[in-house]
């Protein structure tokens, strides 16, 4: 009898609800990586190094093929072959694009590559086949105590203890990844508006991901590696559509109870409705003006700053506008991108010079609705040569032209030009740009995203902007809505008329 | 003046549930259309879903009752004393004169009526059927394997969706007027609720009580 009570209470249909999709994955992702070994034994990491290319040595000494996968990705060549629409196969990456916020890497090395996974990128020179200047511990330190010196061309600072560094090696961690991704630009969420340090800790409201008070995901728990090779692509430099992380690769492209959600997803990215607004915690770079820069207080560069603490005006790089709680705006794309080459010839200096474009269409199948954070600026530009400049900005020294010391656009044009192999013609403007980021992470609360309304209205809907498709409450047929609204009226005059005209009639006894 | 009994009760019930459903979906839709604002954009999407699926099925038992009782042939259309009918909403209505079609039990439509009512049932119904559940699955066409329907967009069938809106609100309008035109202003709407309407005395033709109707061949099913 109780063996009978039991098995039913055991076939008994669960209610459970941790046999939901969503609950399952909670469940895959509560349970933290360990890792397998303890680097604090190892012998040949318990050395006083002299060098961090001694380290790698010692990584390299029992991950002995570690360093050629690394050597492949384009965190270390900072480009990477893809077919851009309309151009071809081309080496494209940090290297050798131009965006719209410090502009470019060449020329400027030794300061932008305190952000390369390398030992001494100070130039273009640089020997991207010697292993051993694989920066190992930038993305494997898990001592929280590792940090690149600043001009250094990507050496480690001063203060860092290798040895504490190398025997506490692991897994990356959020701090590996943001400490370069988080401030790209030049400081806090600066070029993202996504991606900043709120991430590190953020509430459940900014990112239900990383939620300490949720499933507490790491970066690479979605920008998971094969060999070295990470998901996940930024199309300020990418092109193809291929390695991307993607939301359905664990929520499945059909997510919702609601079918009519689920007829989204076919154009509709997930981001789109989830990620209502970016920029949560702190304010990101929505505008740079690099014409107003170079201006000097008694000789001297200055600051001016907003009152919450962002800059409003850098001698250096110009004014700023900043903003925060950000609607983002929308924008079709299907996966690939194309992109401003260096050299390339404006024929219209006075239409916004598109640095990246996000291409698709309604039309196309793979399109669908992305968010985007245009960042829009006004930057150096050769009116003769009709092309944007690669400025030397960074300079260790007064006297060798970068601006950031001289403070002359002349050399600083000059110098950058120099270093990308394009003429200078010494007559140097400003042009508008734009620039396209799309906008993946801050993730909302399920109960917190957009909601239906805000895109099917008739006026100032968040899509208004996006053509080429039929959108109920936003659009309608004009000669149809007016013939239907007609047809309306004259019933309702018809009606008026007869009706009038009866009661009348039957008042006067019929006609 | 004599009572006959004109409307039977599943096609009372069919006709209000009708009413009420149309009205609904009228409400909503418009919503959905962005020319009114009561329910709320996505609430508005989920009663017009609801009500169309309840419609369907009571069309499916609409059907059923037209065809099972033979009530399908009160709607095929007729010449036959349409200029008369005519004539009357457009002169005689004014004068007091008789309906010139007389309405009993097996032909409760004059003859502009069938045609309208037939326009609609052959018509407009389809016609916003066909386009709402095209509208309702419009994304498995292009995903899922029906690639020779090769929908691009909504666009075409929301027109349509539309208009036939339009056309539905302007018969209603017409509708409810029409209905003030019986023998008395509301002998229509008494009829359509009790059954029995009022109709002047015989001009020779048979006439059925409620208890023979359900008798007679194609009589009253519930």
């Amino acid at each position: 009898m109780m063996a009978v009570a039991l098995s039913v209470v055991a076939l008994w249909p669960s209610t459970d609800t941790s046999a939901t999709p969503l609950a399952k994955l909670k469940t895959k992702f509560s349970s933290k990586h360990t890792s397998s070994v303890d680097h604090t034994q190892f012998a040949v990491l318990n050395q006083d190094f002299k060098t961090p290319q001694d380290v790698t040595q010692a990584c390299i000494s029992c991950h002995n093929k570690r360093h050629t996968e690394v050597m492949a990705t384009s965190h270390w060549n900072w480009s990477n072959v893809e077919y851009v629409p309309d151009k071809g196969l081309l080496s494209l990456g940090k290297s050798n694009i131009l965006n719209n916020f410090c502009v470019g890497v060449s020329s400027n090395e030794q300061s932008c590559t305190k952000c390369h996974i390398g030992y001494g990128y100070k130039d273009k020179n640089f020997n991207f086949k010697d292993p051993r200047n694989v920066d190992c511990l930038a993305c494997h330190d898990n001592s929280n105590t590792y940090v690149k010196g600043s001009g250094q061309a990507g050496l480690p600072d001063k203060i860092v203890n290798l040895k504490l560094v190398a025997t506490h090696v692991g897994r990356p961690e959020r701090a590996n990844c943001g400490t370069c991704h988080f401030n790209g630009g030049g400081g806090n969420n600066v070029k993202h508006g996504d991606m900043e340090q709120a991430l590190y800790d953020p509430s459940p409201d900014v990112d239900i991901h990383m939620t300490s008070a949720g499933s507490d995901m790491s970066c690479v728990d979605c920008h998971s590696a094969t060999n070295h090779q990470m998901l996940g692509k930024v199309y300020s430099l990418s092109s193809a559509n291929r390695d991307r992380v993607q939301c359905e690769s664990c929520h499945t492209e059909l997510p919702h109870n609601d079918s009519i959600l689920n007829n989204h997803t076919l154009k509709v990215a997930c981001q789109t409705c989830h990620i209502p607004v970016y920029a949560k915690e702190n304010p990101t770079k929505t505008y740079w003006d690099w014409s107003t820069a170079g201006k000097l207080k008694d000789g001297k560069p200055y600051e001016v700053k907003n009152p919450d603490g962002t800059d409003s005006y850098l001698s250096i790089k110009g004014s700023f506008q900043w903003g925060k709680n950000l609607q983002p705006e929308y924008t079709w794309f299907n996966g690939t991108a194309t992109h401003y080459l260096l050299g390339d010839k404006v024929s219209d200096p006075s239409k916004p010079i598109q640095i990246n474009t996000l291409l698709g269409s309604y039309d196309e199948p793979d399109s669908k609705i992305i968010p985007v954070k245009v960042m829009r600026s006004n930057q150096m530009f050769d009116e003769v040569n009709k092309y944007l400049i690669q400025p030397k900005t960074f300079s260790a020294h007064p006297g060798d032209g970068g601006f950031w010391k001289d403070f002359n656009w002349q050399t600083a044009s000059a110098e950058g030009m120099k270093s990308v192999g394009l003429n200078y013609s010494g007559k140097m403007g400003f042009v508008k740009t734009e620039m396209y980021w799309p906008i993946n992470h801050m993730v909302s609360k399920g109960d917190k995203a957009v909601a239906c309304s805000e895109c099917h209205t008739r006026n100032g809907g968040r899509l208004k902007n996006l053509k080429g498709f039929y959108m109920p409450g936003r659009d309608q047929n004009d000669f149809a809505d007016l013939a239907g609204k007609s047809l309306i009226l004259l019933t309702l005059i018809g009606v008026l008329t007869h009706g009038l005209t009866r009661m009348i009639a039957h008042k006067k006894g019929g006609f | 003046m004599k009572r006959i009994y004109v409307y039977r009760l599943f096609e009372r019930f069919w006709h209000w549930t009708q009413a009420l459903l149309i009205i609904f979906l009228g409400l909503t839709g418009f919503e959905i259309h962005s020319e009114i604002r009561f329910f709320g954009f996505e609430n508005a999407v989920h009663y017009h879903n609801s009500a169309a699926i309840a419609f369907l099925v009571l069309i499916a038992f609409a059907i059923f009752w037209h065809f099972a009782t033979g009530e399908w042939k009160q709607y095929v259309p007729t010449l036959e004393n349409i200029r008369e009918q005519a004539q009357y909403y457009a002169l005689g209505i004014f004068k007091n004169e008789p309906h010139p079609t007389e309405k009993t039990a097996l032909s409760k439509l004059n003859p502009l009526q069938r045609i309208v009512y037939a326009g609609l049932k052959v018509v407009v119904i389809p016609t916003m059927v066909t386009s709402g559940l095209l509208y309702m699955f419009f994304r498995y066409p292009q995903r899922y394997s029906v690639a020779q329907l090769n929908i691009k967009g909504l666009e075409n069938i929301a027109v349509v969706h539309t208009v036939g809106a339009f056309a539905l609100v302007a018969f209603l309008m017409a509708h409810l007027y029409l209905m003030t035109t019986g023998h008395t202003v509301t002998s229509n709407l008494k009829a359509m609720i009790t059954g029995y309407e009022e109709v002047p005395e015989d001009r020779g033709e048979k006439t059925f009580t409620a208890a023979e109707l359900v008798g007679a061949p194609g009589g009253e099913l519930s």
